[in-house]
């Protein structure tokens, strides 16, 4: 891998040492990944701000005393706390206080503090075919497929060391020829009113990520102008169950206004999509039985758009849930929510409005064990694992008709 | 058989082979060192002080920051080797020596190369995987 001279003097510290730590990583990252050469990127959103042990804290804020500042604009990804909540996390002292030291690190670096899994939703929408240098899986997703940003999936420390640099390894997606689709899904012989269907789109990112890994897909077949809402449920979904890091939907995605755009020269694998795969896909983000009682209700991951908030409020309005409801939000948008007067029916409700952070990644449940209902694709993925929980999935209506029965009620019309 | 040394470094410890796709974010406990993934045959083990053959990994991205905190409690495997390079599993070890911390030889090789080594005492250095005290040769190679 070749750097420039001004990536070399940058790697041997004389430009700052934090500089010469960010850099050496991305270079080390870049040759083990195979790259000929760093590429400049626009923008970065990092995902290195979650508490997962003292050793990264401790590397944090190495960096902020060798002087480190970000390069480039950057945004947070969730930290481990609710900082507009306080006790909303049941950490013990000394968690909360490194979780909080970690979060305190990034922004000494310069980063913006938007804590949250959907940039994209708090004003940080790169361009069409601009290089950045994204974490977190669906932000990942989203900035490639949606928005028709370049970036790889990057780990923990590749994406705060980006941001110091302004430069990510140049290779895999940043490249033309990989972002061309390895795998075509034919979805036209699906009912529209199964497509129709909110549930839908997390069904088919959980079905997708499974059978495409790390391929790119083309999905065809479906009605063009799909909205974002909808992709992003079906990127997150599909960056859970698989290491999906671009999806074209023909149609609906920047790079792909027909399937002949994103054709490449390599092999192609083609799939039928069929009602019965994706009822398939919709029974496997259920652990527990769907006609047994429920503990609590979770919402929001990726974190709730304002559009989403308002559906919401509306649908809410006037009922009162009986088991625990958290509806996790960036505080970008909740600001404006709350401006619109949309919080009011959401609390009135008795929904707890969770910010900064989510109940998977932080011990948020009022049990550590139990039932989570959720309409995420992702929740429903990672909540066993990571919360004791097991989970029922079902739509945002079915969620709230459950959570004020305290039992699983779902329509199951659509699904039949 | 090669062996392509990613990390440099000597290691001797128990040969810990894990067959299934492996994540260390959600599979590994970063403050024990156990493996949680319920997934594994070797569920509950410790890998602190093994020497632990993975076949795949399953990418997580936040695999870096438990591989960090593994090595920073002295809790990580004693080496680590990968049939495919999981360039964030590296990250971590990389992140550990710009910290100054003790690192680990993260080393690439085939699957079946070391399969008649399960549970014995393996020797670690600088691209040479051998039985300890018996100096056999899985194989290796400067890479």
């Amino acid at each position: 891998m070749e750097l420039t001279a001004e990536e070399r003097r940058m790697a041997a510290g004389e430009h700052g040492e934090a500089l010469g730590i960010a850099t050496r990583i991305v270079a080390e990252a870049g040759r083990l990944l195979g790259a000929d050469r760093l590429v400049p990127v626009a923008s970065a959103h990092i995902d290195g701000c979650l508490y997962h042990g003292d050793g990264g804290v401790l590397f944090a804020e190495r960096l902020v005393a060798a002087g480190g500042r970000t390069a480039v604009p950057a945004t947070l990804n969730v930290g481990a706390l609710d900082l507009l909540h306080p006790g909303r996390v049941r950490f013990d002292a000394h968690r909360a206080a490194m979780a909080r030291r970690l979060m305190d690190a990034h922004l000494a670096l310069g980063c913006r503090p938007t804590w949250t899994c959907a940039p994209y939703q708090a004003g940080h929408r790169p361009a069409l075919g601009e290089h950045v240098a994204w974490g977190e899986s669906n932000a990942v997703a989203f900035a490639n497929s949606v928005l028709g940003a370049r970036t790889n999936r990057l780990g923990d420390f590749l994406d705060v060391s980006a941001a110091l640099c302004g430069r990510a390894p140049h290779v895999g997606l940043h490249l033309d020829a990989n972002r061309k689709a390895a795998l075509v899904v034919d979805a036209s012989g699906l009912s529209p009113r199964l497509v129709g269907e909110e549930t839908f789109w997390p069904v088919l990112g959980a079905w997708l990520g499974a059978e495409a890994g790390s391929d790119v897909t083309a999905v065809d077949g479906l009605p063009p102008g799909v909205a974002e809402d909808r992709l992003k449920a079906m990127g997150a979904a599909a960056a859970s169950t698989g290491a999906v890091a671009l999806f074209h939907v023909v149609g609906s995605t920047p790079e792909a206004p027909t399937l002949a755009a994103v054709a490449g020269d390599g092999p192609v694998r083609r799939v039928k999509l069929t009602s019965a795969m994706l009822r398939g896909a919709r029974d496997r983000l259920s652990t527990a039985a769907a006609d047994g009682s429920i503990d609590a209700v979770a919402i929001g991951s990726p974190h709730l758009s304002e559009r989403e908030l308002a559906r919401l409020a509306g649908l809410v309005a006037g009922r009162s849930m009986r088991v625990p409801f958290y509806a996790c939000v960036g505080r970008g948008v909740l600001e404006t929510a709350e401006r619109r007067g949309l919080l009011d029916p959401v609390r009135a409700a008795g929904i707890t409005i969770v910010a900064d952070t989510c109940v998977v990644v932080a011990p948020v449940l009022p049990r550590a064990e139990g039932v989570l209902m959720t309409n995420s694709g992702k929740f429903a993925h990672y909540g066993p694992a990571n919360t004791g929980h097991a989970t029922v999935f079902g739509s945002l209506e079915d969620c709230i008709a459950s959570a004020e029965a305290g039992r699983v009620l779902r329509d199951e019309e659509a699904w039949s | 058989m090669t062996a392509r040394v990613i990390v440099p470094g000597t290691a001797t410890g128990p040969l810990l082979r894990v067959a299934e796709p492996l994540s260390f974010w959600g599979g590994i406990d970063p403050q024990t060192g156990r493996i949680t993934d319920p997934r594994c045959a070797a569920h509950g083990r410790p890998v602190a002080g093994t020497v632990l053959a993975l076949r795949r990994t399953r990418g997580s991205s936040s695999s870096s920051s438990v591989m960090l905190e593994l090595l920073h409690r002295g809790v990580a495997p004693a080496a680590l080797l990968m049939q495919e390079v999981d360039a964030i599993l590296v990250l971590g070890v990389l992140v550990a020596a710009e910290m100054g911390w003790p690192t680990i030889p993260v080393l690439a090789l085939p699957w079946d190369a070391h399969a008649a080594f399960d549970g014995r005492d393996v020797v670690v250095r600088e691209g040479w995987i051998e039985a300890a005290g018996r100096g056999e040769c899985l194989g290796a190679h400067r890479g």
